[in-house]
């Protein structure tokens, strides 16, 4: 038993650390997040030829890393410490879908397409707002099949020069295709939100016509459940990375800081609002290490399906609660300036917001748990 | 990252968890899952006469050197020890304070002549011992502590005096340490002695404490001129709070998994509650249910980084967190467990107050975030220790 990082993994850590800090300060931030393109091309250009990050997960075949799923947690929360403002979830959404999916030529050259620095996104989530519920499906016109509907919350899809799309078919059952953003029929556009650091889309697909070759999957039910949880999983690590940030930031602002001749570091009103917010975040950190060791595991077919939902869906009540928290808290640490567009606070306030009700809020993730505690669900193990 | 134990760790589990099943039954299966916290005044002397048996199968004080009488084991195999312990119902260890504090503090601090005279009583739950640290005037101010020591030309022994309090099972253990003042002009941490102290002498009285449950497990102890001989003092004269901190230093953790078995029980018997009297149904209760489940998986892979973490014995961050986050998830768990029984939590097992096991869980588990380092003084340390924010400024006259 070793919970702990290999030195390999501690290296990584300090690696991905460095390079943000550098290339994802504050002013980089928040010019990628005013630019017209809403992120910055260079930086992710550099993040995949630099750093390789795209190719984490992606297998050694298709010229990727092949590493595993504490390597990828680990960058995904560094990469929410510096409100990174590029499709690294999105490319890496994308490759845990392909690598659940058969092999297929298709689905290798997406692969392929992914560790060359390509941006391939998941149309998965339907116009209510369901995260595991299409709002595609497909359609025999005669001259073949077609895809029609739409994708809300595609993250990144306005850069993406591919889509994995979910579509419902004929008989409810749900299939994935490999759609280029540039096809006949696809419109993309992308939503303002409120927190601009993970720009989202809509996706319109009217009668776009596919063939079997573009067909990563047909009966992929019990798949996206898999990849829903693998997602959380990517996203608590971006929360931790916030949560984190949101502790630090603000402490260092409160030691700076002095009001009645004393740093109000000193007061204790602040001293344990700090020591509760480090206390959220290393029990999601705990949780989020668990969780990428069974998502492991899971690939390596050493864990079952029920035991990946459940480490999402606690590490994902976990996260979010301590995203939550710890920028709310950071803002009234920070008091008047906490509101102000200049300090970072307000920017980790809105990335907690929007991870937080990303693939399902706390009270949802609860909810899952207590239906396999209360009501006599199969057990996790 | 490695979430699973050695298959030689798992020979170890396999055999204390076989000892245990041999052993832990006939005239001991009464004690099983007794005298726990909140319990801890039930069964005395059958949980003396267990201490005396798992020292004949050398299942006391495993944690010690081979040299005196202990397993040398490993942190891992600690770890498993509480775990199969707990998982097999063992009563609440009459030995623990012996076992895990006075031990460890001769094995570091002690004279070959005092690990001799009181280590192998220790090991074989002959000796029981009990802690004396607060006072009345110091609890989470520690070292405002007033007991003196003052050593007698006459007799060539020390003479105690003063007034300890929160000593749990003082009037059923053997001996107790004590940390008190050997220099009276002193104050805080400077001038303090480490004093172990037999019980049954006339300068010494036990006086136990009513607590909200109708019981008595904690004691006030009163030293009237109570002797210490000239060599049972553990370090120097002045080295007490070095040599008391020390021990606080020696909890790694190892027992964090055991003791997360124990919540696991209660917990699955709030589940089995709920599912009994409909509590399930309700969605408040659900969403709190689910909320203790995922808190108590937490509180497990908090553990499992500790035990993971440096050899050096310093405590990484997710280490200053437990006490916290423990104390407060069983307290929030008495409180759920009552609002599950919803009504029916108010009646008495029986008259005139004799509790139910949930009951004195949700009214002991107050103490939890009190003892061992209030929830507050808790957060001043994450604070201070682990955030580096500034001290507290200590008020005038203060050490």
């Amino acid at each position: 038993m070793k919970f702990a990082f290999t030195d390999e993994q501690r290296m990584l850590k300090d690696t991905s650390q460095s390079f943000l800090a550098a290339k994802s300060d504050s002013m980089a931030v928040r010019a990628a997040c005013r630019s017209s393109q809403h992120f910055d091309a260079a930086l992710w250009r550099s993040v995949c030829n630099d750093m390789y990050w795209q190719g984490v997960l992606v297998p050694e075949v298709h010229e990727g890393l092949a590493l595993g799923w504490v390597e990828m947690a680990i960058i995904m929360e560094a990469a929410g410490e510096r409100l990174l403002t590029s499709p690294l979830f999105a490319v890496t959404q994308s490759t845990a879908l392909l690598n659940v999916c058969m092999q297929s030529a298709v689905r290798d050259r997406c692969l392929e397409d992914i560790a060359s620095g390509h941006i391939v996104s998941v149309a998965l989530t339907n116009a209510v707002g369901s995260w595991h519920a299409s709002g595609v499906s497909v359609s025999d016109s005669g001259d073949g099949l077609t895809l029609s509907g739409e994708a809300r919350f595609v993250p990144f899809g306005f850069a993406a020069s591919t889509l994995l799309v979910v579509a419902t078919n004929k008989d409810q059952s749900t299939s994935i295709w490999v759609v280029q953003s540039d096809a006949v029929g696809v419109s993309i556009e992308h939503t303002p939100t409120l927190d601009q650091t993970r720009p989202m889309s809509e996706v319109r697909l009217e009668a776009v016509a596919v063939g079997e070759a573009q067909r990563l999957s047909s009966d992929a039910g019990q798949l996206i459940e898999q990849v829903v949880a693998l997602s959380r999983i990517l996203t608590v690590a971006d929360q931790v990375g916030v949560a984190q940030a949101s502790l630090d930031i603000s402490v260092e602002y409160t030691k700076d800081r002095s009001q009645f001749n004393r740093s109000i570091a000193s007061f204790q009103a602040i001293k344990h609002k700090a020591a509760d917010m480090m206390v959220k975040v290393e029990s999601a950190r705990s949780l989020l290490y668990f969780a990428a060791c069974i998502a492991d595991a899971w690939f390596a077919q050493e864990a079952t399906d029920a035991a990946l939902q459940e480490a999402a869906y606690m590490a994902s009540a976990c996260a979010s609660d301590a995203a939550f928290f710890n920028a709310g808290s950071g803002i009234q640490m920070h008091g008047g300036v906490g509101i102000t567009e200049e300090y970072d606070i307000q920017l980790y306030f809105k990335r907690a917001r929007s991870t937080e009700s990303y693939l399902g809020r706390p009270p949802e993730m609860r909810e899952a748990i207590a239906c396999q505690l209360l009501d006599g669900g199969e057990t996790w193990s | 990252m490695e979430l699973t134990f050695t298959a030689a760790d798992e020979l170890f589990r396999q055999e204390i968890a076989q000892w245990l099943d041999e052993n832990l039954r006939d005239e001991f299966a009464e004690v099983r899952h007794r005298g726990g916290p909140g319990d801890e005044h039930r069964f005395v002397d059958e949980r003396k006469a267990w201490e005396r048996r798992l020292a004949e199968g050398r299942w006391t004080c495993i944690g010690w050197p081979e040299a005196w009488g202990g397993r040398g084991a490993s942190i891992e195999q600690q770890v498993i020890y509480h775990e199969e312990y707990a998982r097999a119902g063992g009563p609440g260890r009459m030995g623990h304070i012996g076992d895990t504090l006075t031990g460890p503090t001769l094995l570091a601090f002690g004279s070959e002549d005092q690990k001799a005279r009181y280590l192998p009583d220790i090991r074989s739950g002959q000796a029981f011992w009990s802690q004396g640290y607060s006072e009345p005037g110091a609890g989470s101010d520690l070292a405002a502590i007033r007991t003196r020591a003052e050593f007698d030309d006459g007799s060539h022994q020390w003479k105690i005096t003063g007034q300890k309090v929160w000593t749990s099972l003082a009037h059923e253990s053997d001996f107790v340490f004590v940390l008190a003042r050997v220099d009276r002009d002193s104050v805080g941490h400077r001038g303090l002695g480490f004093f172990l102290v037999a019980l049954d002498q006339p300068g010494v009285t036990v006086r136990p404490i009513n607590q909200l449950t109708g019981t008595a497990e904690f004691n006030e102890v009163y030293f009237d001129e109570a002797v210490c001989a000239v060599d049972d003092i553990v370090g120097a004269p002045g080295d007490g709070w070095k040599v008391a901190m020390g021990l606080l230093g020696f909890e790694r953790g190892v027992s964090t998994l055991g003791q997360q078995m124990l919540f696991q029980t209660e917990l699955d018997e709030i589940i089995r509650l709920a599912k009994l009297n409909g509590a399930s149904r309700d969605p408040e209760i659900r969403q709190r249910i689910a909320e203790a489940h995922i808190g108590l998986r937490t509180m497990r892979y908090n553990s499992m980084r500790t035990l993971s973490g440096g050899e050096d014995g310093s405590l990484s961050r997710e280490a200053m967190i437990y006490k916290l986050y423990w104390s407060s998830w069983h307290r929030n768990l008495g409180k759920l467990a009552m609002d599950v029984l919803g009504p029916d939590a108010e009646l008495l097992e029986e008259g005139p107050y004799e509790l139910t096991q949930l009951q004195s869980l949700f009214l002991f588990t107050r103490a939890d975030t009190i003892y061992g380092g209030t929830n507050q003084i808790q957060r001043n340390l994450i604070a201070e220790r682990a955030l580096g924010m500034p001290k507290e400024p200590r008020g005038s006259g203060a050490h």
